[in-house]
């Protein structure tokens, strides 16, 4: 064998075959399973895809890099499921493009946020952290009061519906009105996009202020979402008896 | 590079000056007993250093450790599924059993909390020993973010440390009040609407500001033109006068404490606006002995408490 490997340094060509050869067994252990995930991976049947007010909040959430402190996965550990609830199912981020799970926790992870706090509290944490937690060391986003740019919510849609997101043509030519709608449980809109998303969607005015839309709404409408999407996870923990 | 040879990129040792031109046996260094590569600079010559022993025993210990963990872990992918491993360990099954293991170490005294009598449970000095740590934490991890650290909250955030209650404040009503919250998403939701009032003249909504304003001092009239608006359109929730108890979600007025303000500022945005604060609902998202515990905290730290406790 030492042997072998001894003739095979000399033989460049050889050896480049030979790297190539060891190096895509551990690819191909890897990658083999993504081959046939449409099969493994079991979609909930309650899993909703996000509304477009909470696909732009998600677009800010990324913009702003809020990732680069918050991971969204609950790892399957003890203490993670003591302190955030059920881990994270692989199902849940399904419609995750790109997924967000993260490795790095400066903050608290955000995958069961959704309806942890009142709304009024995220509009005081976004724009000073430190009035609501003393102790955080979160930035502010004061400017995430200015108004949302609803008008690439339709093509957005579109585009993850081309990647397997179940958006509907209804829905991809409604967008901009759900998002608006979504800030407005008064209006006429309201019902719709309850009809089109489901009877768990959240149509609040998130920032308090049903006359503007802003991206505040946005991200908290995101951030109330989180965790909201199905009930999968949480029946896993029940049946293994929690 | 004195020789020929290598400088043309000769790699065979048969070619290589210093070997044997029939075996490519090279010369053997007589000071290491190592051979030499053949590679010579000047007077120096490469040593052919054999590769050591100890990488070569640990390569071979993690090769045959990766074989036997083929066996016992779940390894290879089989299109559908994979190879489960002999042991058929699965770190969500294992995750949940440690969790019941730590469950199981805090049954003892969580158990005790699942229908509580709160009183019997507070005169038992070392059981409130060995919880109050826990419900340290859980306050910190799920109520600190809104009503602070101390408990003191904060504008628009209940203080829970004073001696006032809006939905009562014997740690039964005060798991309740976790458990469901209020205007939350919960079914069994207290509900506390403060209406907007800007149906109102504006001169009036003054009047009233400046009559709810003075209510703490005492030094208001109720027959006066803001005294009278009050008993029209805000006794009927806040009481008579303003001194509120009424168990509805509707704070007394007169007792100096607040949520959102009671300067005149804070007062007209109220009576314009309305209010309708949310505390979001704790079950599921807590077990019922979680929330039983942490209203058994709440109470304990305040005024309420030191007061029954002396």
């Amino acid at each position: 064998m030492l042997k072998l490997h001894y003739n095979l340094e000399k033989l460049s060509m050889g050896l480049v075959g030979a790297i190539i050869v060891a190096a895509s067994i551990g690819g191909i252990v890897e990658i083999a399973p993504l081959f046939t995930i449409d099969e493994t991976i079991e979609l909930p049947d309650d899993l909703r895809p996000n509304t477009p007010l909470e696909l732009a909040g998600r677009g800010i959430f990324i913009r702003e890099g809020c990732y680069a402190c918050h991971s969204q996965m609950i790892r399957s550990l003890a203490d993670e499921v003591d302190r955030y609830g059920a881990y994270s199912l692989a199902a849940e981020s399904a419609y995750d493009h790109p997924m967000l799970w993260g490795s790095k926790r400066t903050g608290p992870d955000l995958a069961r946020l959704g309806g942890k706090y009142s709304d009024f509290w995220h509009v005081e944490h976004m724009r000073d952290p430190r009035a609501v937690v003393t102790a955080s060391i979160m930035p502010a986003y004061p400017w995430l009061d200015r108004m949302l740019d609803t008008s690439t919510l339709g093509r957005e849609l579109a585009v993850l519906a081309r990647l397997g997101v179940p958006y509907s043509a209804e829905m991809i030519d409604n967008a901009e009105r759900d998002a608006l709608a979504q800030s407005r449980p008064e209006s006429d809109d309201a019902a719709d996009v309850q009809a089109r998303y489901g009877d768990r969607v959240a149509v609040r005015s998130f920032d308090g202020d049903p006359e503007r839309l802003t991206e505040m709404d946005a991200v908290i409408a995101y951030l109330q979402s989180l965790g909201t999407l199905t009930s999968s996870a949480s029946a896993v923990l029940k049946e293994n008896g929690s | 590079m004195s020789d020929p040879a290598n400088s043309r990129g000769v790699t065979d040792p048969k070619e290589i000056a210093g070997a044997d031109p029939h075996t490519g046996e090279r010369e053997i260094d007589p000071v290491t007993g190592y051979d030499t590569t053949g590679h010579q600079w000047g007077p120096i010559r490469e040593l052919n250093t054999p590769f050591p022993m100890i990488a070569l025993v640990a390569l071979a210990l993690a090769f045959g450790y990766s074989v036997i963990a083929w066996f016992l872990l779940p390894a290879w992918p089989t299109g559908r599924h994979y190879t489960p491993g002999l042991l058929a360990l699965d770190q969500g099954q294992e995750a949940m059993r440690d969790f019941r293991a730590i469950q199981a170490r805090r049954g003892e005294w969580f158990s005790r909390f699942a229908d509580p009598d709160f009183a019997s449970l507070v005169a038992d000095r070392s059981l409130m020993a060995e919880v109050m740590p826990a419900a340290t934490r859980l306050y910190h991890d799920n109520c600190a973010a809104c009503h602070g650290d101390d408990g003191g909250g904060g504008p628009g955030f209940p203080n829970l440390r004073d001696n006032h209650w809006l939905w009562g404040g014997e740690p039964a009503k005060i798991a309740e009040t976790i458990a469901v919250g209020i205007n939350s998403d919960d079914t069994d939701t207290r509900v506390a609407q403060m209406p907007s009032f800007d149906w109102i003249e504006i001169a009036e909504r003054n009047s009233i500001a400046d009559y709810v304003v003075q209510l703490p001092s005492g030094n208001t009239d109720p027959a006066s033109a803001g005294g009278k608006l009050f008993a029209d359109n805000c006794a009927s929730c806040h009481g008579d006068g303003g001194v509120g108890g009424l168990d509805n979600g509707a704070p007394s007025l007169t007792d100096h404490s607040v949520i959102y303000g009671q300067d005149l500022s804070t007062e007209l945005i109220t009576l314009r606006h309305g209010r309708q604060g949310v505390m979001p609902a704790w079950v599921p998202r807590l077990t019922v002995e979680e929330v039983n515990l942490l209203a058994l905290y709440v109470w304990q730290r305040s005024a309420t408490a030191s007061k029954v406790m002396k």
